[in-house]
């Protein structure tokens, strides 16, 4: 009985850690989740047109994904986004960080490109308005433009199945 | 010597096949002397979300630097400091500010120390009034052995 108190108190701080040592404090949960994507005008790198908005998303699901090709975590995901857009089960738009356009280029002749559209944010203006703060970051938005998910550094199989797909399923 | 040359070799094979990030080089904004201390007095309460123990005032990072240009550009722009934790919050959410809002969903967090507090106190208390309560009092003494034992050594 006299230990009852100190083993309770014990208990509930064992259990506040085993929740609290596992979460990473670098995951900054994004405010633009449930909202409609930021606002943008950028250019495209090779489309059809030279500008592109957010406007020009909406209609399907589609991934934003913010890269740069000095990115380490990019390379890393590089591969599963390019299996992602060959199956066709991703609509892909690539907006390149704070990257030059003669480092962008051969980095996409050498690993292949994945991405519908590539737009440039040169100056990471855009970034900041999509609450970027280490690349690569992965945004998923619905058929209306509304962001659904956000991924903070590399997508994998994992979180593409167990996380991304449900959301889009239901969101459809 | 070998070795030595060949390192300096594989550091510059790696330096000249490294991208990096592009920095762009802004101009400075002018602020008027008033814009200018609402911009020193504000960086130190924003949150560099790349170092996140440093502030925007003091991280060398360069999304630090594109937020610090940021946060000129919209003092510049007459905002004032709501505006301007807000326009930071709608991107980067309350993490951002080092001081958190008072809200029902922070609630617990900012009366945590005085709960904690509180709590400590009244354990205190109670210890101190149970000490109270039982008063040490000496151990019954043998008298008698005691003066047996002074009278032997006189």
């Amino acid at each position: 009985m006299r230990f009852a108190i100190p083993l309770v108190v014990l208990a509930l701080l064992v259990g506040l850690f085993m929740i609290g040592l596992r979460r990473d404090p670098h995951l900054v949960p994004s405010p633009l989740i449930g909202k409609a994507a930021p606002a943008f005008d950028l250019p495209t790198l090779d489309g059809k047109r030279p500008r592109m908005t957010d406007a020009d998303l909406r209609g399907a699901p589609v991934l934003v994904n913010f890269f740069a090709s000095w990115c380490a975590g990019c390379q890393e995901e590089h591969a599963y986004l390019m299996q992602l857009a060959q199956n066709g089960q991703a609509r892909l738009l690539g907006i390149d960080y704070k990257d030059a356009e003669s480092d962008l280029r051969p980095w996409l002749t050498r690993r292949g490109n994945p991405y519908g559209v590539i737009l440039t944010d040169l100056e990471g203006k855009a970034g900041i308005d999509w609450g970027v703060y280490g690349v690569p970051e992965t945004f998923v938005l619905d058929a209306k433009g509304t962001v659904i998910y956000k991924q903070i550094g590399p997508m994998t199989p994992e979180i593409w199945q167990h996380d991304i797909q449900p959301l889009l399923r239901s969101a459809t | 010597m070998k070795r030595r040359v060949a390192c300096v070799l594989l550091l510059a094979l790696a330096a000249a096949g490294a991208r990096a990030e592009v920095q762009t080089v802004k101009p400075e904004i002018p602020l008027t002397p008033q814009q200018e201390a609402l911009y020193r007095g504000l960086l130190p309460e924003l949150r560099c979300l790349v170092c996140q123990n440093e502030s925007l005032a003091e991280s060398q990072a360069s999304l630090a630097a594109d937020l610090r240009y940021e946060v000129r550009g919209l003092v510049a722009k007459g905002e004032d400091e709501t505006a301007i934790k807000k326009y930071l919050t709608d991107r980067y959410g309350d993490f951002v500010l080092y001081k958190p809002p008072l809200e029902a969903r922070t609630a617990l967090l900012w009366a945590a120390p005085f709960l904690l507090v509180l709590i400590g106190l009244t354990m205190l208390f109670a210890y101190a009034r149970r000490t109270r309560a039982t008063p040490a009092t000496r151990p019954p003494a043998d008298e008698a052995a005691l003066r047996k034992i002074l009278d032997d050594h006189s």
